[in-house]
């Protein structure tokens, strides 16, 4: 049976009628058209559709979008703020973190969360914290890289 | 869009939570991070999903007694990054901050992960070696079991139907004890393909296993020659004896075997080198 949900994505707030099948990232791709997020491995393995609900990072293909009802939801949309790019998306550019770009959306939003989390990681936490989303470009060095440069910037 | 449709509710309470889960075909959501991959996979078929994630009073970490009473909807990284559960159960802590990646952790639930019974999870090893309990809710009453107790087979515990894990109790570990949490993980899932947790005091151990057979387990004869010879390495080799491992693509039963042993002298000697 169809639920209404509400949900505030990128600080707007969203009514739908969903099926409880429907997993967020679809939502968000199919519904709202909000196409940042990408559908990677919807194994939960790749990281590629990580989004921030109530400022958890989470992987919004093993979520449904009933859960998300009454939470705010950030996408990689979300961030820029009047046209100006956030920080961990400007050091993405700058340390050219990124190489085909498909799972860009998902390493800033967990970079995002890494560095609210530890303002000034070490390699090796950027790493660790890193292990949930996967480049098939293997551009991990320039994604550390970028990660650095945007703590570096926060300071 | 996954195929199989289903209901969901989300009650405000554990009573209206239990009265939905009485309804016959109805499973619990917590964090979702293995039963949802499990629905996709149609392993698991439920009619109806029962999302605890709105019901008070299932969060959180007290302690009360002695003992630390973790709410079964504690997430995997409240419990890595609680100041109480490091300084007062830090084998706890830090088991749970190997877990998967940290989209997972900020999702997934110590209750979760315990009433799965995951033969690959990581929490059972060290919930056996902190001797931990489990309390369990029905309609109009609770009864509280040692883990140990709940955990009866692969994907399979004392759950009753109808019953709900509410929370996890472990007792405070004295000064001095010392602890660690070891696993060789399957780097594409992040599961244990073996995972040991040790807790060392007063010169006894008490030895976890998962990852290595078809549930987790107190690995009792290792723990009896470690007593008796305070030999790490006579202990360890003894953890697989006679265990019959898993055997999958990732590692064959006498690997398995062979990594347990590695591991289990590599858990007993960090916790040693922390124990005072």
């Amino acid at each position: 049976m169809k639920q209404t949900i509400t949900v505030t994505i990128n600080g707007k707030a969203y009514s739908h009628e969903v099926e409880p099948r429907l997993l967020l990232i679809h939502y968000l791709r199919e519904v709202l058209g909000l196409t940042g997020p990408h559908v990677g491995c919807e194994t939960s393995i790749c990281g590629a559709c990580t989004v921030a609900v109530d400022g958890r990072a989470v992987k919004s293909c093993t979520m449904f979008a009933v859960q998300a009802d009454g939470r705010q939801v950030v996408t990689i949309e979300g961030l820029a703020a009047d046209g100006a790019l956030h920080p961990v998306q400007q050091a993405f550019w700058e340390q050219h973190g990124l190489q085909c770009g498909f799972c860009t959306p998902g390493m800033i939003m967990t970079s995002r969360q890494l560095l609210e989390r530890n303002p000034s990681p070490t390699e090796a936490e950027i790493r660790h914290g890193l292990e949930g989303n996967l480049c098939r470009c293997t551009g991990y060095q320039h994604i550390v890289n970028a990660v650095k440069a945007a703590a570096q910037a926060g300071k | 869009m996954i195929s199989q449709s289903f209901e969901y509710s989300a009650p405000r309470t554990l009573a209206e939570a239990l009265a939905l889960l009485a309804g016959g075909d109805a499973k619990v959501l917590a964090g979702g991070m293995s039963l949802i991959p499990m629905m996709k996979l149609r392993l698991a078929a439920p009619g109806r999903l029962v999302d605890l994630s709105r019901v008070p009073g299932l969060t959180g970490i007290r302690e009360q007694g002695g003992a630390l009473h973790i709410g079964a909807m504690t997430t995997h990284y409240e419990v890595e990054s609680s100041a109480v559960l490091r300084a007062k159960c830090p084998l706890l802590a830090e088991t749970a901050s190997a877990i998967g990646d940290v989209q997972v952790r900020n999702m997934g639930t110590i209750g979760g992960s315990a009433a799965h019974a995951d033969p690959a999870a990581d929490y059972p090893a060290a919930l056996l070696a902190v001797e931990a309990k489990v309390t369990l809710a029905r309609k109009g009453g609770e009864r509280t079991l040692a883990f140990s107790d709940f955990l009866i087979d692969t994907f399979t515990t004392a759950l009753e139907p109808g019953e709900i894990l509410t929370g996890v109790i472990v007792p405070v570990e004295p000064a001095g004890a010392g602890v660690s949490y070891q696993k060789m993980l399957q780097p594409a899932s992040g599961f244990a393909i073996v995972g040991v947790a040790a807790r060392v005091h007063n010169g006894s151990v008490r030895i976890g296993v998962t990852g290595l057979s078809g549930k987790a387990f107190r690995a009792a004869a290792a723990e009896k020659i470690f007593a008796e010879t305070r030999d790490v390495q006579k202990a360890a080799a003894a953890v697989p004896l006679g265990v019959e491992a898993n055997s999958d693509i990732h590692a064959s039963a006498d690997y398995r075997r062979h990594v347990a042993a590695v591991y289990a002298a590599r858990a007993l000697n960090a916790a040693l080198s922390r124990a005072s």
